[in-house]
């Protein structure tokens, strides 16, 4: 995974190589992050026996992990051409107005005790990415 | 916004992806332009401008 070791800048790379080298080192960090936040869950129950002081060193190490995956996206952005930014960028506003008011909702359902469920995390995440994933395909169509 | 770019590709022989290629864009993005859906941003119409050897205006005409 020659993408996800190599930071340095790809100026040389026509735009699809530097574009798929920067989608293969987003998927990467993104791997790393999501693999040690399960690590946290599961090396705090199963592996280092509830010490708080490894646990804490690896939330630590999921957000070093977290931080790189964040430049690694903002790389593939700044990459992209203006239509494909501009795609993104309506993308992401939309999930980021359906999370914050979606999750406001949800969070108010679920303090007041009307939803029948414990309301998690999780569930917003799922929904902010599916926000994200429809309003990328309906971006692609409409500029095509 | 109108532009000549489909006409000016044609005259070169060029496709939608050679002329991507060129500007450094997608060939979304040139397809996008060409059927006024989307209007290039100053910095895209002086690279186009310089690639066909023709001021903005005349590949780009406000509507």
């Amino acid at each position: 995974m020659e993408g996800f070791i190599d930071m340095s800048d790809s100026q040389e790379l026509s735009r699809r190589q530097r574009n798929q080298l920067n989608h293969r080192r987003l998927a990467g960090y993104t791997l790393v992050w999501l693999v040690s936040l399960a690590l946290v869950y599961f090396g705090h129950r199963y592996l280092w026996d509830g010490s708080a002081l490894v646990t804490t060193a690896m939330v630590g190490i999921n957000i070093i992990a977290g931080i790189a995956m964040m430049m690694a996206n903002k790389k593939l952005l700044a990459g992209l051409d203006e239509l494909e930014q501009k795609v993104q960028l309506e993308a992401m506003a939309l999930a980021l107005g359906v999370g914050l008011v979606g999750g406001f909702a949800y969070s108010a359902l679920s303090q007041t005790g009307i939803l029948p469920f414990h309301a998690e995390i999780s569930h917003l995440a799922v929904f902010i990415a599916l926000t994200y994933l429809v309003a990328m395909v309906k971006g692609v169509k409409k500029y095509q | 916004m109108k532009n000549r770019l489909k006409v000016l590709r044609a005259e070169r022989d060029w496709t939608q992806a050679d002329l991507a290629e060129r500007l450094d864009v997608s060939r979304q993005t040139i397809n996008a332009i060409e059927k006024g859906k989307f209007d290039p941003s100053l910095p895209l119409a002086f690279k186009a401008s310089r690639l066909f050897g023709l001021t903005i205006e005349e590949i780009f005409q406000d509507d």
